[in-house]
């Protein structure tokens, strides 16, 4: 019985941040924010290279079928970097959509070009995750026709999977006549969102016995349990910025790390967020063991990471005093991925009530 | 990317036979157990003999080692997450989860000697001696390393003068785990020694401390001329801060305890389902769900969160801010849970008699929590200290600066 990450894993853990590290230093993220796509050739190659689209997917599909516990620690090696790239959708949700609901023959079409970074699927979810936006959407002999709003993993996408609200998903080309789509300035520019018109436009509609709403239920739960991780990793960063910058501040002749009310702000964003790494760790390990589990505590992971990554967000640029509230620090944009990672896929709101409906607290 | 995260919780066969095995327990010998109630009190026959049965199964202090009286079990950190998890659910005692057994025996086993743990762990185990710790003093209660009570060397016996706050048990103890000043000439940090001391000793005088919750759960002890033979000290002399530290660290652990946590969440959630408000449960109001939820994931966290620290326990890692965080993150979350219970409880939860409390007095029962609460987030070190520990020791932040004198 083992708790925690061996050493070999720590290294790797640490291997992977050094990597986004070198290739992410704060001028690359402004670069890469400033061309509004979240996507960036030779970061996408590197995060390929490294084995991370295909982090999922079956050995015979090319991937190297590792566990969901090893996709949250890249979204949190990710949320650490601020990384402007495609991760949840690309990697994560749209794999286990096609491995759990995909027809045979789909799987073997597409998995292999999803493992090796050539076939980039952005993803939309909201008729099922409790969007604000726009999701009236109908399908009618493999044509579809409506509006998805919240695109995520838009940038670079080849490829798209929509789901309906019946929680049937359809896969359809980037660039397919009758699809129009609309990137949308949001908040966070590490990862833009866009909206989706589709007009009569041809889709394919996963063919495999498991397409149902408990399926996409799971792809959903996947990915909240993901944007929890970078919201870890993210986090993190921040209290890091923040210890670092305070050592650095001077104030009244001294560094402002030596006030109590400095130190006690970073300690409690250590106590809260300390705890956090436990909840996700457990939680990714039960998205692939612990079936009875898993839908509960992703909806919870997310909800309390929600929470917890507004405080450490807040809390963190205080520390930075004025400078936190620049743009020339850069805090924001990890600021404003935590703000991204709570509000997509379901509020704190929505993920506690859907919490509630997987034990059984509330009808359905 | 040949690389995977190993985290290994499956329950092995032998897992499964324990979990089977301690059910089992529960359905012949759940009835015997007492009321599951803390460890301030003086454990009756009943606990005590609950006690003897769990020491016997290995479901107390399983991995202390069998010389000493435990069950001599290697560590396993899923066997003590199932042992918890199933005397919980079974609505069982733990066991006696008082300073002796959580704080006092960690301590010998890890600084003590060969003979004080033969001497002191078996009966402590048992029940058979009950401990009180003489830490906080008037003068020095967050800046415990300013304590002034003395120990003086006459002959061989140490002499003991001085004064202890917050001693709880101290009424009813055998022994005191009782920090001295024995060296007056050293500098703070080095001045300092553990001893041994037996209550029953001449000198000692124990006066009741009564707190908020209209009851006397702590103590205060006054020491005049107090004689204890000089051999009856932890580690040598001046080596007591040594012993503070690693003595509240695991103070730290038992008042972070998830366990607790996790009755409390079990409990509240039966109280929100048995509960009624213009005819209603109030497990069915979703604002008062949503409070319940949200305390869920803190719950679960603390859960998990402990799994994580015995992993690093079992591998002999200083856990750092994982395990620095543990008492104020666990005994803010207690306070959170019982107002939470309190606010369901409502109006006719204000009826208040703590000085006969019945096993059915809900509204008695959680109050006190309600305040007690507020009391371990104060002992054992203020959260106000805590900060200071992650900070300094967790966060690498610099001390603050003393005023020029």
């Amino acid at each position: 019985m083992e708790f925690g990450l061996s050493e070999d894993q720590r290294l790797i853990e640490q291997s992977l941040k050094g990597y986004l590290g070198d290739q992410l230093p704060m001028e690359e993220i402004r670069r890469i924010t400033d061309t509004r796509t979240g996507f960036d050739d030779a970061l996408w190659q590197g995060l390929t290279d490294l084995g991370i689209p295909g982090l999922l997917i079956a050995e015979k599909h090319g991937g190297s079928a590792l566990s969901f516990l090893d996709a949250a620690i890249v979204a949190e090696a990710l949320g650490y970097a601020a990384a402007p790239t495609p991760y949840v959708a690309k990697a994560v949700m749209a794999p286990m959509a096609l491995s759990l609901a995909g027809s045979t023959a789909q799987q073997g079409e597409y998995l292999p070009r999803m493992a090796a970074g050539t076939m980039r699927v952005a993803l939309a979810a909201g008729a099922l995750s409790g969007t604000t936006g726009e999701t009236g959407l109908s399908l009618s002999n493999d044509r579809l026709t409506g509006q998805a709003s919240g695109l995520i993993d838009g940038g670079g996408a080849t490829h798209m999977l929509v789901y309906l609200a019946d929680g049937r998903a359809v896969l359809a080309d980037a660039t397919g006549p009758g699809i129009a789509i609309q990137s949308r300035p949001t908040i966070d520019r590490t990862r833009p969102l866009a909206d989706v018109t589709f007009s009569d436009a041809a889709v394919t509609l996963l063919g495999g016995e498991g397409n149902t709403l408990e399926s996409a239920r799971t792809v959903l739960d996947a990915g909240r349990l993901i944007l929890a991780a970078d919201t870890l990793g993210a986090g993190q960063c921040m209290v890091e910025k923040a210890v670092a910058y305070a050592g650095e501040r001077v104030q009244f002749d001294r560094v402002i790390a030596s006030f109590q009310a400095v130190k006690h702000m970073c300690a409690e964003m250590a106590a809260a967020l300390e705890p956090c790494r436990s909840l996700i760790w457990y939680a990714a390990h039960a998205q692939d063991h612990i079936v009875d589990e898993r839908r509960m505590l992703a909806s919870l992971a997310k909800a309390h990471l929600n929470d917890v990554g507004r405080d450490v967000s807040r809390t963190a640029t205080e520390v930075h005093g004025g400078m936190g509230f620049t743009d020339l620090m850069g805090l924001h944009f990890w600021f404003k991925r935590c703000g991204f990672n709570r509000q997509v896929l379901g509020s704190s709101e929505r993920c506690r009530n859907d919490a509630a409906q997987a034990q059984g607290w509330l009808a359905a | 990317m040949p690389w995977g995260v190993r985290m290994d919780l499956t329950y092995s066969k032998q897992h499964q036979e324990l979990q089977a095995e301690i059910r089992a327990f529960i359905r012949e010998k759940g009835h015997l157990s007492p009321r599951y109630g803390g460890g301030r009190k003086r454990p009756d026959q009943q606990e005590l003999d609950w006690q003897g049965l769990l020491l016997e199964r290995g479901y107390f202090a399983r991995n202390v080692p069998r010389e000493y009286g435990g069950f001599g079990a290697p560590a396993d950190v899923l066997e003590t997450a199932i042992i918890a998890e199933e005397l919980s659910r079974g609505g069982v005692s733990p066991g006696l989860l008082n300073v002796g057994n959580l704080i006092v025996v960690p301590s010998f086993l890890e600084l003590g000697t060969r003979e004080q743990c033969e001497k002191w762990v078996r009966p402590t185990l048992t029940g058979e001696v009950f401990w009180c710790i003489g830490n906080s003093e008037p003068g020095s209660g967050s800046d415990m390393v300013n304590a002034k009570t003395t120990a003086v060397l006459d002959g061989d016996d140490f002499v003991i003068n001085g004064q202890k706050i917050w001693t709880s048990s101290a009424h009813c103890a055998d022994m005191c785990f009782l920090l001295c000043r024995t060296e007056p000439d050293a500098p703070k940090h080095k001045g300092l020694s553990y001893l041994l001391v037996p209550m029953d000793t001449p000198g000692i005088d124990v006066r009741p401390l009564y707190t908020m919750t209209e009851r006397s759960e702590f103590n205060e002890t006054f020491f005049t001329d107090v004689r204890v033979p000089a051999d009856q000290i932890v580690m040598g002399r001046g080596d007591g801060w040594k012993v503070a530290i690693a003595s509240l660290k695991h103070e730290r652990v038992m008042l972070g305890d998830p366990n607790k946590q996790l009755q409390r969440f079990h409990a509240i959630r039966e109280l929100m389902q048995n509960t009624e408000v213009d005819g209603r449960a109030i497990f069915d109001m979703p604002e008062y769900r949503s409070r319940l939820l949200t305390l869920q994931a803190e719950v679960l966290a603390a859960k998990f969160h402990h799994m994580r620290l015995l992993t690093l326990a079992d591998r002999g890692e200083d856990p750092g801010i994982p395990g620095l965080v543990q008492k104020i993150y666990g005994t803010t979350l207690n306070h959170k849970l019982s107002a939470l219970a309190v606010d369901v409880l409502g109006e006719a939860g204000l009826a208040y008699d703590p000085h006969e409390v019945g096993d059915d007095d809900t509204a008695t029962t959680w109050h006190i929590d309600y305040m007690y609460d507020i009391g371990l987030i104060i002992g054992g070190g203020t959260s106000q200290i805590q900060k200071n520990i992650i900070s300094e020791r967790g966060l690498g932040m610099p001390r603050e600066p003393k005023p020029a004198q």
